[in-house]
């Protein structure tokens, strides 16, 4: 079974650090996403490698990754693009910002375009209402008062970029 | 013009570079953590002093912050702990996203001042897993903090420990509950925990902690700057001090303000722009989704304060307003709501778990036209079989919001009914 890269590992003692030493279990969270960061989703090894690495019973990862939601157990595409839809952002016409992506991508919340460039989802309150409609990218880039011009500039720079990136 | 206009946790916010320590320090940042790292003033005094000010947690119960504080027994044995509560995701609410974009070191020495006064010698500082950016700044500050021997061991030469640590979150807004995060810190599914025993006594790892919310503790450098007098005649007599209020939906210039308490809504609604010409204010939900909804005139003489609210029969909650004017489908906002709290629900309480669906499966319903006769009410029914039978508040979340549409736009519920579901009750 392939182990944790030693960066990782190191990532995971920096996060393992700021808890007590009786507590490895603490630090499982983080522990997951920076897994998740560097391999895009959290294969069934990998959540292996987590619980042996903080020496917790593999029952612990699981639990945990079956209830957050940022977690992904599979490949999703290389950008994702998550569309707030909590009250503030449906009454700014966040729905409009769903149909749009549809109609541009071909695909609606929780599909992966067929080139496996991006994944459309709907998220739930990103507290930034005051941007509203917002958009989510890659789980951590705000993007506020999106209309359907500007979803398509970032598509346009999203799909550049990963173009530079194989060139 | 409002007077004290973002003067507390929001005094940054034009202000160049203002999350970095120079420029915190140059704005006379961290002197009160200095003073009392200096002068050792008696923790109880502390903990007075923001009884004094009437300072409420801002994260949406509004308890008085002085009293919570004041249950930690400071003498009691092994580490004691304090969390500091950035799981911003109540709908409609922004604000301590702001205060960690723009002030995070005001944020900083307001947990050292209450760590100091519980003495308590770790901090924990939990961010919800999307704030990628508020939590570089975080870190940014609380390595600046460190450097310079404000935080961590031996502070400013003396012989006071308090550490601290950014966390990360992984997607859920439950952890927002007190003792939910502390699950989460302890690397747990995000579950509440049955109280008592509350976590002042038996909290993170069993021990003693205290849980604030981010503006809350963003405000007591302030309120001992100036004093808990400045700080409490800045609002009404029961509601203390200044308020973030988030505004959102149908407003012109949505954004965070922050006011005295007390301040009317028609001055909120100006701030931020007022209604789309030829609008009217058709209702607003003043607290985050999770408060009951208020109609539209009544809010236009209500007062943002504690009982201001209560007045309207709603709550300040966390400050989320969200303005809803005379276009909105309000069957659709419920349901969009109640999608929320279905997919939110932790699943651990019965009533709450299978409730949820069922208010989401009404509502959504209702929105599409597709309503069975009798649904409004059933609706009505399966929320308050909800309310008050769960560990947590979040319950009260999915049936406060449920029942007030119902008592004050009954009528646009009801046409979610379809025609040939109707026709079959009139013949009955």
């Amino acid at each position: 079974m392939a182990e944790l890269s030693d960066q990782i590992c190191q990532t995971i003692d920096t996060w393992r650090a700021k808890f007590p030493n009786s507590q490895a279990r603490s630090a499982v969270l983080m522990a997951l996403r920076t897994v998740q960061d560097a391999d895009g989703y959290l294969s069934d090894e990998a959540l292996e490698n987590v619980a042996a690495y903080l020496n917790i019973p593999l029952a612990q990862v699981s639990e945990v990754v079956s209830f957050y939601s940022m977690y992904r157990r599979a490949p999703e595409g290389q950008h994702t693009l998550a569309v707030c839809t909590s009250l503030s952002c449906h009454l700014c016409q966040a729905h409009g910002l769903l149909a749009h992506l549809k109609t541009r991508l071909g695909v609606g919340p929780g599909e992966t375009t067929q080139d496996g460039r991006f994944t459309v989802k709907v998220a739930e309150c990103l507290a930034a209402c005051g941007g509203a409609p917002a958009v989510l990218v890659d789980d951590q880039h705000y993007h506020e008062c999106v209309t359907p011009a500007a979803l398509d500039a970032l598509i346009d720079e999203l799909s550049e970029s990963k173009d530079t990136a194989d060139g | 013009m409002v007077e004290h206009l973002d003067t507390v946790c929001y005094r940054f916010k034009s202000v160049k570079d203002s999350w970095t320590l120079p420029v915190y320090t140059e704005q006379g940042g961290y002197a009160v953590w200095k003073e009392i790292v200096k002068t050792a003033p008696a923790p109880e005094d502390i903990i007075e002093k923001v009884k004094a000010s009437g300072l409420r947690g801002r994260g949406g119960a509004g308890f008085p912050t002085g009293l919570k504080w004041s249950f930690v027994d400071r003498t009691a044995a092994g580490p004691k702990y304090l969390v500091c509560n950035s799981d911003e995701g109540e709908p409609g609410t922004f604000k301590d996203r702001e205060i960690l974009l723009t002030n995070p070191h005001q944020l900083i020495e307001g947990m050292l001042i209450a760590a100091y006064a519980m003495g308590m010698n770790v901090c924990y500082h939990f961010l919800r897993g999307e704030f990628a950016l508020p939590f570089q700044r975080c870190e940014a500050a609380l390595a600046e903090a460190r450097a310079a021997g404000l935080v961590g061991e031996g502070i400013l030469g003396s012989k006071l420990n308090i550490e601290m640590h950014n966390i990360l979150g992984a997607g859920s807004y439950i952890v927002g509950e007190e003792t939910a995060m502390l699950e989460a810190l302890e690397g747990k599914r995000a579950y509440p925990r049955y109280k008592p025993p509350f976590p002042a006594t038996q909290g993170l790892y069993g021990q003693p902690t205290t849980v604030n919310n981010t503006e809350t503790l963003a405000s007591v450098p302030m309120i001992l700057e100036k004093g808990p007098e400045w700080f409490a005649q800045l609002g009404t007599a029961k509601s203390g001090g200044t308020k973030m209020f988030s505004v959102s939906g149908h407003v012109c210039q949505p954004g965070v303000f922050e006011v005295p308490l007390g301040t009317s809504f028609q001055t909120l609604l100006e701030l931020s722009g007022g209604l789309a010409s030829g609008r009217s204010c058709l209702a607003v939900i003043p607290g985050g989704t999770s408060m009951r909804v208020v109609p539209g005139d009544q809010m236009l003489s209500a007062e943002m304060s504690y009982e201001g609210m209560e007045a309207v029969g709603s709550a300040i909650g966390s400050g989320g307003v969200i303005v809803m004017d005379d276009r909105t489908d309000l069957a659709e906002a419920l349901a969009v709501m109640m999608q929320f709290y279905q997919h939110e629900s932790c699943g651990q309480c019965t009533p709450c778990r299978e409730g949820s669906g069922w208010v989401s499966t009404l509502a959504d319903r209702l929105a599409q036209g597709l309503g069975r006769s009798g649904d409004v009410d059933r609706l009505y029914t399966v929320a308050q079989q909800i309310e008050g039978r769960t560990i947590c508040a979040f319950g009260e979340a999915i049936s406060w919001p449920v029942s007030s549409f119902i008592k004050h736009f009954r009528p646009q519920l009801e046409a979610g009914i379809a025609p040939a579901n109707q026709a079959v009750e009139d013949g009955q």
